[in-house]
């Protein structure tokens, strides 16, 4: 397998209708800092870029004045992609670093994520980077109770853009803030008024990012910790292990196993997990104690989707448990305790 | 991901974990007895449902039923879909039944 720093991430733009993707977008292809970038949207009409064309490569393809790419999706996003890597060996458009696809509004993003990390060629050469969703803070809370593509837009995605809340009063943003925190508390939530977002944070600082990859994982280990508190706290005051304030369908449950994990019953479990019930399972994000590996794993999925598991060099904190996030939909957290756990001790059967 | 992770060629996440330096694994389990524990464990969750699963060549897998029914598949994620296909029915980890068997052998260990 390609070394995750040779290939060119992707980053996935999603999000409601109306909810603010093409106002973002704009303001990132603007970024100096990411004019390599290659943008691939489903028509030029979408996103308004005339005023920037500078040239016009052929029918599908433009290069901007910033020096992006951007082109449009005709039929199949898998020809997409292929079709704009051969141009990019080639020769005949920039060597870009960095691709962004924009979904439509009604789009479930996890058919486009298995595309690209799944399609015999592109997986050679694209890796996926951030999947980024815009929730609309007047609107969001609407959008998520009745349309589940906006739920689960929202679910998945590692960063969270909360657009017009210009115009949202401070009691819809809090209201739509706490709502996103409950469904994917792992998630940065960023607030972009007119799509004004720091675009380093949204398409460049992930996990496969050196730099920046221990403050991606102690945003993960934040959630672990903060749920711990307050299952202790509503196990005091109720007795009970449901930690979630509301009775939602869909839940992050946030896990801490004290025994090291081995790393093949892991494996097992998770790939049965996936195939039962990875419609159900939403997200997985964690750092494993893998038995007799000194170092922390890192372990990250979406859907039926596990990135390559990768290495952090040491802990970043002074617990060296394997702590793990789920987000499921209904799915309680002491079925995946207690299965997991049984599973771990399978190597004791041997 | 350490450039040690990749040597084995293969493609699937759940496949990482041969090498000494990548994940688990003692120093002493090359790749071939890193499938061999693998199907050793597996075979532990099979076995509730009459299944069986062995190692083929050390590419691929073989998995059978009590009823001679066989196919090979190419990693892990690809037997459960072949498993459910042979007993007509989905194989969940978190089924109670499952893991009431699993604990009862623990307790005999």
């Amino acid at each position: 397998m390609a070394n995750p720093a040779n290939l060119i991430p992707v980053n996935i733009i999603t999000g409601f209708l109306g909810s603010g993707k093409t106002t973002l977008l704009q303001a990132l292809l603007g970024s100096p800092a990411f004019a390599d970038t290659a943008v691939l949207i489903n028509e030029f009409g979408e996103v308004g870029l005339d005023h920037h064309l500078l040239e016009e490569i052929d029918k599908e393809t433009v290069l901007l004045q910033s020096g992006c790419i951007c082109c449009t999706i005709r039929g199949d996003l898998k020809d997409a992609i292929r079709d704009l890597y051969s141009k990019r060996e080639q020769g005949k458009i920039p060597a870009f670093r960095r691709l962004v696809v924009e979904t439509t509004g009604l789009a479930d993003p996890a058919p486009i994520l298995s595309t690209i990390t799944s399609e015999s060629v592109i997986r050679h050469h694209f890796r996926l980077g951030n999947v980024i969703a815009t929730v609309d803070a007047v609107n969001g809370i609407l959008h998520m109770d009745r349309q589940p593509e906006s739920l689960k837009q929202a679910a998945i995605a590692d960063r969270i853009v909360l657009t017009k809340t210009d115009i949202a009063t401070p009691e819809q943003s809090a209201a739509v803030t706490k709502r996103i925190k409950q469904l994917n508390p792992t998630a940065a939530i960023i607030e972009a008024a007119h799509g004004a977002a720091e675009p380093s944070l949204l398409l460049a600082h992930d996990v496969h990012d050196e730099k920046h990859k221990v403050e991606e994982i102690n945003r993960w280990l934040q959630v672990a910790s903060e749920d711990h508190h307050r299952a202790h706290d509503h196990e005091h005051a109720h007795g009970a292990q449901n930690v979630n304030p509301h009775d939602e369908r869909i839940q992050a449950h946030a896990l801490t196993f004290d025994q090291p994990m081995d790393w093949t019953a892991f494996g097992i479990w998770l790939t049965m997990l996936l195939q039962s019930r990875g419609e159900d399972v939403l997200r997985v994000k964690g750092i494993l104690n893998v038995v007799d590996v000194d170092t922390p794993v890192i372990i990250h999925g979406v859907q039926h989707i596990v990135h390559p598991p990768s290495h952090l060099k040491r802990w970043p904190d002074d617990d060296c448990r394997s702590r793990v996030v789920f987000i499921v939909r209904d799915i309680e957290k002491s079925e995946i305790e207690r299965s997991l756990v049984a599973f771990n001790l399978l190597s004791a059967l041997v | 991901m350490c450039s040690l992770c990749g040597l084995l060629g293969e493609d699937h996440w759940t496949d990482m974990t041969a090498h000494a330096d990548a994940f688990g694994g003692k120093p002493s389990r090359t790749r071939r007895h890193e499938r061999l524990y693998r199907v050793s464990l597996i075979n532990k969750i099979l076995d509730f449902y009459s299944l069986r699963l062995d190692d083929w060549q050390g590419q691929s897998f073989v998995l059978s039923s009590g009823t001679g029914n066989t196919e090979i598949v190419d990693n892990l994620m690809a037997v459960w879909p072949a498993a459910e296909l042979m007993i007509g029915r989905k194989l969940d980890p978190m089924d109670s039944n499952l893991l009431a068997r699993l604990d009862a052998r623990s307790t005999q260990h």
